[in-house]
């Protein structure tokens, strides 16, 4: 094996230059001959029946060159093949308000946006369910009519070792109810694609996907035109964070309206309509009962989860598992049970983002440890570094755990902010916490059941020296493309700028499953070092035959093949291409990534959870508390993330600190929340994102624990990093003020009216006298009713 | 993209051509009152940045636009009412002064900081370099029942605001509309004694700040859609110390939640005159009377600004319709108005 020249290097990322000099061409940069403009209408009910949907009077407007219906693509759709309960456009009823209806192509943006008021829809309005509660209660409300229970989308339960047992055994047990409020992506660059009609009836869509893959399967069944004839090309996505895994309306309408006029079509959403496509955090009630012995051992633990899904599946199912599968795989767990119910409720369709459904439980688990902590008298860290789940390990429910660095990464991010000596010492308004986390390199089994490489790749070598790697990744911002030319380039011999990278293109890359889990670097990764290894091979063999030398001698690195023992004797990588196509061939060759079998359980629902490999980190969040105001500023934010090895210390740094920084929006305001089925705050003036005036100090701390099975000993560092700040800010705030804050986010008004009622801790006390949005609205409109009446009086 | 409705654009190089411009088109209007936004038809637009937003959301859809680019005074300048005399004299700012200007105006810094510390506080560095003042006094009040997209508020059923044939969404049996009074500048300068010089096409006039504004969410200027601001026209600074204080969400971008200006005028340590004013917090910008009466011979001491402070916290008003809750704002203002006054006391 060759000293490594390129990973582990703070090299620049190959598109950096593109994407600072406004060259990358994102999906509405492109621009077509005829293109077309599409436009989509959106219900203003969040629960109806169409009775009639007319299109003819703004067909008829000039301008408009094509319409489409739901009816026109009544194929049920989503990106889970067995919860599909979609369809591209609503057929026959709306379950939220800005669910896509029609679509309409014009000659400009300007008609396009004219002609939605044209149509004609004819509603017939049902009752809005809009909580978790009613959601569970109401049988008379239907969202979807094949809930059994309510309207519950799934149900699940688990259980493993012997739970009854374990909390016989406790000497303290901790119940404690948890609310994750939803929150929502908010990607900088809008959803957008261009789909192109081509004469010969094929279709290609340029879209901003995670997912170009699943998206090309899902495009065949509802266009019903065969896979080979649709080209699907993910465009560099402007920030995506998992809002950009599912497929949309937009991306079916698009295709079809292409299909139809035989010319290009593009839709761009607007900010508002990002909003209603959503797919982002689940709103969660949790209960988590944990029983502990005296010096704080876990003996059981029973965790409850509850999942405002919104009103579609999209990977509902998953996040319902994941939400109880990752709290084994830190801490030692022996009794664990779990039981998860998502529910359909009238909002926009709530999915995956950073951190996919163990973002919730962690926040829930780190914040009752600190409890447990305080209550038997521990320090938080080493009561944490005392019940370490080890290395090279199976948890309770048959996750198979190979390197684990949450051990370093505590006491690394401890020892940079001296937590141990300051927690509990600080002076009032000021605290410290810190919390741990995991999180999956990538999901041990694909959305759809098959035999097939999760990952594939092909490498080729052209005369001239110049490489290229194709594969079927869709680079997000994330630094895939990046990984892609620095793995090829390490294990060839040459540099990352020699290596030309084709992703996200379906037609010209082997298949990559998509841009989701954290997967892409250790499975496109290994699939890329596979296919490379082979040419290696090729050139290395002609290159020992030319230098005279045993095979086993020769090393490559910095665009040269050289003798290990004597490093002047060397040929130019050019050269050795050349004779080895000159022996073997044109050099090309394709490699591919499966995870093993064997790392989960076999039992119904175990799918979800077993990965490769987990990514640990740890967090301490320094905090101030104005007790006159209520305003939280978190000072400072420092992060260790074991993520195997850095393959670049700089991308997996910014990987770290982009996480910390939307953990820390998460908990200190950004909430999807809705006034009656309307979104209350669908811009990016009402939404808050934290500005980058707001952002606490950031430091990455970096731990490698070099995984046996990832690719140059790589794990993820790409959502594991949010999950840690969540619950640390929140223990902070408990060191700084006193107060339990069991729900997100930790606004200043809940800050004050703790304070002011004296209030030692925020958070739900159970599923019922949960928020129920319209009797919030009905008590706040009768008491400004009585106060106008008074001052009118 | 939200794009905007298609308009006509008018570059007058006067403001004397753009107030007769004014007339002409506002004379073939239909009566704004009674058809509610969608009934006005002849705007003007300084930097647009808070007129080009909601013209994208069709809160206002006018078919003409008179730009006061051209037309309106820009500088900053020693200047005022009070001629000279033994008294020195003010400043005065021309209307189309950008946010960035006076935030950064040497003059403004030293003699007038509330103003400069409003200023700087507004949205964003791209926004304060093309808004104005003169479009900062005239700021469309804010709701966010009323601050959504056309197809946002079509789903909702509109409001009051845009249509005065349905009611009020925060306050159903509210006669009038709740919307707030945003504008970061115009708490400062009520604290600072400004007026704005006024023209139209009749002539010209001086009014008080403290006169120009209502308790009106729809009518909230005093002044009439023929009226183009000027100048903004500040007292001398002698002896006056100022700030301003802001509660919103983020660093930046937020229009203010709450926004608290103090000034006072001090002579041996002993407060001669004072103003707080407040915004945010009502569908005018306030003077608090009270307050100043529980300064004016104080020395600042802690009792003097808690009577100053409560009287702005009893006069408060704040609505559910912004961001944050009513009850934080409301406990907000006292504590921002005893912050406020306790930096001014000398040392
Ligand atoms: C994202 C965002 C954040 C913002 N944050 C803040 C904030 O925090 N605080 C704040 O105060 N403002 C804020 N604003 C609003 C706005 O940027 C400022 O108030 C700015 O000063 C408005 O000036 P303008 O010249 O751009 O006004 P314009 O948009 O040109 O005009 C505003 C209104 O005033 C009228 N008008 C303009 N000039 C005159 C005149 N000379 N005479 C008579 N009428 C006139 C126009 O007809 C229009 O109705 C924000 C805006 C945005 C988009
Ligand atoms: S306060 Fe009432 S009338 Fe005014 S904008 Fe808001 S909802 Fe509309």
């Amino acid at each position: 094996m060759n000293e490594l020249s390129i990973l582990g290097r703070r090299l620049p990322k190959v598109n950096s230059w593109a994407h600072l000099t406004g060259q990358a061409k994102y999906a509405d940069d492109i621009m077509l001959p005829r293109m077309l403009y599409g436009r989509l209408l959106h219900s203003t009910q969040a629960h109806a029946r169409i009775k009639k949907l007319d299109v003819s009077r703004a067909l008829a407007y000039p301008g408009v060159v094509a319409i489409v219906t739901g009816a026109d693509m009544p194929e049920k759709m989503g990106i889970m093949p067995s919860t599909q309960d979609e369809t591209a456009l609503a057929v026959d009823k709306v379950r939220y308000v800005g669910e896509p209806i029609a679509a309409v192509a014009a000659l400009d943006e300007d008609t396009a946006f004219e002609a939605l008021s044209l149509i004609t829809v004819d509603y017939e309005p049902l009752e809005a369910i809009l909580s978790i509660e009613e959601a569970l209660a109401r049988e008379d409300v239907k969202i979807h009519d094949d809930s059994t229970r309510g309207n519950v989308f799934k149900e699940v339960h688990l259980s493993f070792g012997d739970l009854e047992a374990g909390f016989a055994k406790a000497d303290h047990t901790r119940d404690d109810w948890f609310f994750f409020e939803g929150n929502t992506h908010a990607p900088i660059e809008s959803h957008s694609c261009v789909a192109n009609g081509e004469a010969n009836g094929n279709v290609t869509l340029w879209t901003c996907t995670q997912v170009p893959h699943y998206l090309h399967r899902e495009l065949e069944k509802v266009l019903g035109v065969p896979r080979a004839r649709i080209r699907v090309i993910a465009t560099p996505n402007g920030g995506a964070f998992g809002g950009k895994s599912d497929p949309f309306a937009h991306e079916f309408a698009a295709c079809l309206l292409a299909l139809r006029t035989k010319r290009p079509v593009k839709f761009t959403l607007d900010r508002e309509e990002v909003f209603y496509a959503h797919r982002g955090r689940h709103p969660v009630k949790m209960r988590l009962r944990t029983g502990v012995t005296k010096d704080g051992e876990i003996t059981a633990v029973h965790f409850q989860s509850w999942l405002d899904g919104g009103a579609y599946a999209s990977y509902g199912i998953a996040t319902t598992y994941y939400t109880g599968a990752l709290l084994t795989v830190t801490y030692r767990v022996p009794a664990y049970k779990f039981d998860g119910v998502r529910v359909y409720t009238n909002k926009p369709p709530c999915g995956p983002k950073r951190g996919h459904g163990t973002t919730q439980p962690r926040f829930a688990f780190e914040a009752q440890l600190d409890k447990i902590a305080t209550d038997l008298g521990l320090d938080p860290l080493a009561y944490r570094l005392r019940i370490l789940q080890p290395p090279n390990s199976r948890t309770v429910n048959d996750l198979r755990i190979t390197t684990m660095g949450l051990g370093e990464c505590l006491e690394r991010a401890g020892r940079a902010t001296d937590f141990s000596a300051r927690h509990r010492q600080l002076p009032p308004g000021k605290g410290i916490g810190i919390a741990g986390s995991a999180y999956i390199s990538g999901a041990g089994l694909p959305i759809y059941w098959n035999e097939m490489p999760h990952s594939g790749a092909t490498v080729k070598i052209d005369r001239g020296g110049g490489v290229t790697v194709y594969c079927g990744t869709a680079e997000i911002g994330q630094g895939s493309d990046n990984m892609l030319a620095s793995i090829t380039a390490e294990t060839l011999g040459v540099l990352p700028e020699d290596v030309h990278v084709v992703s996200g293109d379906t037609s010209l890359a082997p298949v990559d499953l998509g841009s989701y889990s954290s997967r892409v670097t250790f499975m496109a990764g290994n699939a890329t070092k596979d296919a490379a290894m082979k040419l290696r091979e090729q050139l290395g063999t002609v290159a020992a035959e030319q230098l005279g030398v045993p095979v086993e001698q020769i090393r490559s690195a910095y665009r040269r093949f050289y003798d290990h023992e004597h490093p002047d004797a060397f040929m130019s990588f050019t050269d050795v291409a050349v004779a080895a196509e000159a022996r073997f061939g044109t050099l090309s060759a394709a490699g591919w990534y499966k995870p093993p079998t064997g790392i989960g359980g076999t039992f119904k629902g175990a799918g979800v959870g077993p990965s490769p490999a987990y990514s640990y980190q740890a967090c301490v969040a320094e905090v101030t508390v104005d007790r006159e105001t209520g305003v939280l500023t978190v000072d400072r934010i420092v992060t260790a993330h074991d993520c195997g090895r850095a393959l670049n210390p700089a991308n997996v740094e910014g990987q770290i600190e982009g996480s910390a920084y939307m953990g820390y929006g998460e908990i200190i305001g950004e909430e999807q929340v809705f006034r009656g089925g309307l979104h209350k705050k669908p811009s990016l003036l009402d939404y808050k994102i934290p500005t980058s005036l707001d952002t606490p100090k950031l430091e990455a701390i970096i731990v490698e624990t070099i995984d046996a099975e990832g690719p140059y000993g790589a794990k993820e560092s790409g959502e594991g990093p949010l999950n840690p700040v969540i619950p640390a800010i929140a223990n902070a705030v408990y060191d700084a003020i006193g107060v339990r804050f069991d729900e997100t986010p930790i606004t200043p008004d809940k800050i004050l009216d703790a304070l002011a009622k004296k209030k030692d801790r925020v958070g739900p006390t159970g599923l019922d006298g949960g928020r129920d949005p319209k009797a919030a609205l009905r008590r706040l409109t009768a008491s400004t009713d009585a106060r106008e009446r008074k001052r009118d009086a | 993209m939200l794009r905007l409705p298609r308009f006509q654009l008018h570059t007058p190089a006067t403001v004397e051509d753009a107030a007769l411009l004014l007339r002409e088109h506002h004379a073939a209007e239909q009566d704004g009152a009674k058809t509610g936004t969608p009934g006005i038809t002849v705007m003007l637009v300084a930097g647009g940045t808070d007129l080009y937003p909601n013209m994208k959301r069709r809160q206002f859809t006018p078919s003409t636009l008179i730009a006061l680019g051209r037309a309106l005074p820009r500088g900053i300048q020693n200047g005022g009412l009070r001629p000279a005399g033994p008294l020195p004299l003010g400043v005065t700012i021309g209307a189309g002064a950008t946010l960035a200007a006076v935030a950064s105006d040497t003059r403004v810094l030293s003699g007038y900081r509330a103003l400069a510390e409003s200023a700087i506080a507004i949205s964003t560095p791209q926004l304060r370099n093309m808004g104005t003042i003169g479009g900062n006094l005239c700021l469309d009040t804010r709701c966010n029942w009323y601050d959504q997209s056309l197809f946002w508020r079509m789903a909702e059923g509109m409001c009051m605001k845009t249509d005065p044939s349905v009611v009020c969404r925060v306050a159903p049996s509210s006669p009038r509309c709740l919307a707030v009074a945003s504008a970061d500048m115009v708490p400062a300068l009520l604290a600072l004694g400004a007026s704005a010089r006024v023209v139209n096409s009749e002539g010209e006039r001086v009014i008080a700040l403290a006169d120009m504004y209502r308790d009106d969410g729809i009518s909230h200027l005093t002044i009439g859609r023929d009226d183009i601001v000027t100048e903004v026209i500040l007292p001398p600074a002698d002896g006056w110390r100022s700030t301003y204080l802001k509660l919103r969400d983020r660093g930046s971008f937020d229009f203010p939640i709450v926004g608290v200006a103090a000034a006072v005028r001090l002579d041996g340590g002993i407060v001669r005159e004072a103003r707080l004013a407040m915004t945010a917090v009502g569908s005018r910008p306030m003077l608090v009377a009270a307050a100043a009466a529980a300064l004016i011979g104080s020395r600042l001491e802690d009792d003097a600004i808690a009577a100053a402070a409560a009287a702005a916290h009893k006069i408060a008003r704040p609505m559910d319709n912004t961001s944050g809750t009513i009850a934080q704002r409301k406990k907000t203002v006292p504590v921002f108005a005893t912050r406020a006054l306790a930096s001014l006391r000398e040392n």
